[in-house]
């Protein structure tokens, strides 16, 4: 009788077996990169905005508090993005013929909003309050990184499940002291404390701390 | 069909008629598929199954576009049609790991000439079962959630759910079995091969052979495999329906939480099981009339198999009446009540009906070797199993704890509708698969035959179990 394949076959059926599985893995892995990736996360991308406004010249060079625009994040769930008005506090006296804040006094003309782009987009499904983080001592950079160094904002974090429940499950590596949550210099030793570890400790014990992981705490 | 046939009917305790050779075997069973024409019994049948089919597609399809709200389930009930139908398909995959597994390492060799038929039954009834926790998710497409992978929520499965575990039982179970029965098949497959007339099929039967030459090194592996298999797949036929039971038994719902769960649905389900064995096996062996390799030597066997795990059934119902009223817990108590009188009273006298009192009959030889009325009592076990789940799940969901939960329930007709059409899927697999591969296995007949037993080596015969058959 003949043979019904080419010996080739015998090669081939060997390394079709290996394949599947080689394959099964590199799309496995690939999936899991893809998910994690900036592709997918937005992490470092930084988006354009109608006004080139620069955090690091407002709040590094100026010195300008992250409470001067962004008003309500002590008291609100939202951090509040600032009127036109807040701007033209200072720009109704300086820079008032630069081109590039043509915008900023148009909107302040005519009454409309500046339309920013969103950077850090929380699902619609999550529950998030800005409040209670601040008075819980997570500063401000542990999330959004060194706004200070940052010309146009970019997204630090990937705002993924599993980068809240990194936090919320040991909240001692990111707590800080209550006042130094607008200090994006600070360090545990300016507290008098030997590291983190010793810190975050002491204040979770301090200002009872017991971050949620139910899922009804984000998942309401 | 072929034109070979035995001397006469196989006798009492024959397992195969006597008068078949080697390749009078060989030639019955591969003739079935291989076989150019196309009986328009089995292609009406299979017009009818692929209607069914149909009724799937249209329901699973319609549930997935408005959601779960064209469900009976509502609270209190959440958990309707859906479970019941997917414990009463897990329960009847369970005769044929028995059949294959149990039986092969208990050397019961009457197993041989149904245990291919009754593992596709498995496999079919696994996939039909796998469909209603997946429509019954309401998102279905993330049904991968239910695995541990490392996901972006650093989350893992609930450990301490037996719903994960079921996820792990029923899928181990339909990895094991479809290893079991595609290993079983690979010699069965050769043959095929061998006697292929045409380029197409030759080729197709040539890669799921995967160049089985029946050589001693191949049989010596093969025989290995299939052993260790075997020895994979026993615990399955405790553990899966185990597992199933739980997914009640931990939860504190009255009715549910007893201990008595877990070995009275595994009986339970090797009784809907082997129930639905002799649903298929006898319309089968008359139809392509193999009677000679199935006899009602294996129709009795069955029938005895039934009768016994019918019995530890109803001694499951009478523990629960017996406990509710030992206990003097008034939740249990009420859960009997609501069964005896109450509003699931119906459907319990039709179960104690279908599934006691009616299978009693089978203590008669007359009756156990009678196919006819034997596929009646198959077709009411089949009926009485579905029932159980329904009493079970229904009843107590229906009457919980506090009155104030109560509720009442009916399936819709889209609960029907999914219910029908895996009857559907399941009888459209089985028809496709009675045509395109062999139903009885071959190679594992032949060592049924007085001439795999040469005398001469002082052997006894008895003592030859087909590991040791000639190859």
């Amino acid at each position: 009788m003949p043979q019904i394949f080419h010996r080739a076959f015998n090669t081939i059926s060997v390394v079709s077996i290996l394949g599947v599985a080689v394959l099964a893995g590199l799309t496995g892995g690939g999936l899991y990169l893809l998910v994690r990736s900036p592709y997918t996360t937005g992490v470092g991308v930084t988006r354009d905005q109608p006004i080139p406004f620069s955090h690091a010249h407002h709040v590094n060079e100026l010195g300008i508090d992250c409470r001067y625009c962004h008003t309500s994040v002590e008291d609100s769930s939202y951090a509040s993005v600032p009127p036109t008005k807040t701007c033209m506090n200072c720009h109704s006296q300086i820079w008032v013929g630069s081109e590039m804040l043509a915008p900023v006094r148009e909107s302040y003309r005519t009454d409309t909003s500046i339309e920013w782009n969103r950077v850090h987009r929380v699902a619609e499904f999550c529950y998030f309050n800005h409040s209670i983080h601040i008075k819980k001592g997570i500063g401000c950079v542990s999330c959004h990184g060194r706004i200070d160094h940052m010309h146009l904002v970019r997204q630090q974090n990937t705002l993924l499940m599993e980068w809240c429940l990194d936090c919320h499950r040991q909240p001692e590596k990111y707590v800080r002291p209550r006042d130094q949550i607008y200090n994006m210099n600070f360090k545990p030793q300016d507290a008098g404390y030997k590291n983190q570890e010793e810190m975050g400790k002491a204040l979770v014990e301090k200002y009872e701390i017991r971050s949620k992981t139910s899922c009804s705490a984000c998942h309401r | 069909m072929a034109t070979v046939s035995p001397l006469r009917e196989a006798k009492e305790g024959e397992i195969i008629a006597p008068g078949h050779t080697f390749g009078s075997v060989t030639d019955k069973i591969s003739d079935i598929v291989q076989n150019d024409t196309i009986a328009i019994g089995w292609l009406a049948s299979l017009a009818f199954a692929f209607m069914m089919l149909n009724i799937l597609a249209i329901s699973a399809a319609y549930l997935l576009y408005r959601g779960l709200g064209i469900w009976g389930i509502n609270v209190p009930v959440s958990w309707g049609f859906a479970i019941v139908n997917f414990v009463w398909w897990i329960g009847i995959g369970h005769a044929g790991t028995l059949i294959s597994a149990i039986l092969l390492l208990l050397r019961q060799r009457w197993r041989t000439s149904i245990n291919r038929f009754a593992e596709a039954m498995t496999l079919f009834a696994v996939a039909c079962a796998g469909m209603f926790p997946l429509l019954h998710m309401g998102r279905p497409y993330f049904a991968y959630w239910l695995m541990p992978y490392p996901n972006t929520f650093g989350l893992w499965p609930q450990w301490r759910s037996p719903l994960v575990w079921d996820v792990f039982a029923v899928s181990t179970y339909a990895t094991v079995s479809l290893l079991f029965w595609f290993v079983g098949l690979v010699p069965d497959l050769a043959t095929l091969r061998d006697r292929a007339t045409n380029k197409w099929t030759q080729t197709i039967f040539g890669l799921l052979a995967m160049g089985w030459r029946g050589s001693a090194i191949h049989w010596q592996r093969y025989e290995v495999a299939y052993g260790l298999l075997a020895a994979l797949a026993t615990p399955l036929v405790v553990s899966v329906h185990t597992v199933v039971s739980f997914d009640f038994a931990a939860g504190i719902v009255p009715g549910w939480h007893t201990t008595i769960f877990p070995p009275y649905f595994v009986a339970g389900a090797i009784y809907s099981g082997f129930a639905m064995v002799l649903t298929l096996a006898i319309p089968v062996r008359q139809v392509y009339n193999i009677k000679d390799f199935i006899t009602t030597t294996h129709l009795d066997y069955m029938a005895r198999i039934m009768l016994t795990t019918g019995l530890i059934v109803a001694y499951g119902y009478g523990i629960e009446a017996f406990m509710a009223w030992y206990s003097a817990n008034k939740f249990e108590v009420a859960v009997m009540q609501n069964r005896f009188t109450g509003v699931i009273r119906w459907e319990y006298y039709m179960l104690i009906l279908c599934n006691v009192l009616v299978p009693q009959l089978l203590w008669f030889k007359y009756v156990r070797t009678t196919p006819s009325v034997l596929f009646v009592i198959s077709l009411i076990v089949n009926l009485g199993m579905w029932l159980e789940r329904y009493v079970i799940v229904i009843g107590s969901l229906t009457r919980d704890n506090l009155p104030s939960s109560w509720g009442r329930y009916s399936g819709t007709i889209w609960d029907w509708g999914i219910y029908l059409g895996t009857i559907g899927l399941f009888l459209t697999l089985l028809l496709i698969f009675l045509r395109v591969l062999p139903m009885i296995s071959i190679f594992e007949m032949k060592t049924l035959l007085p001439e795999a037993h040469p005398h001469g080596h002082g052997h006894d015969t008895k003592n030859h179990g087909h590991q040791e058959s000639v190859k």
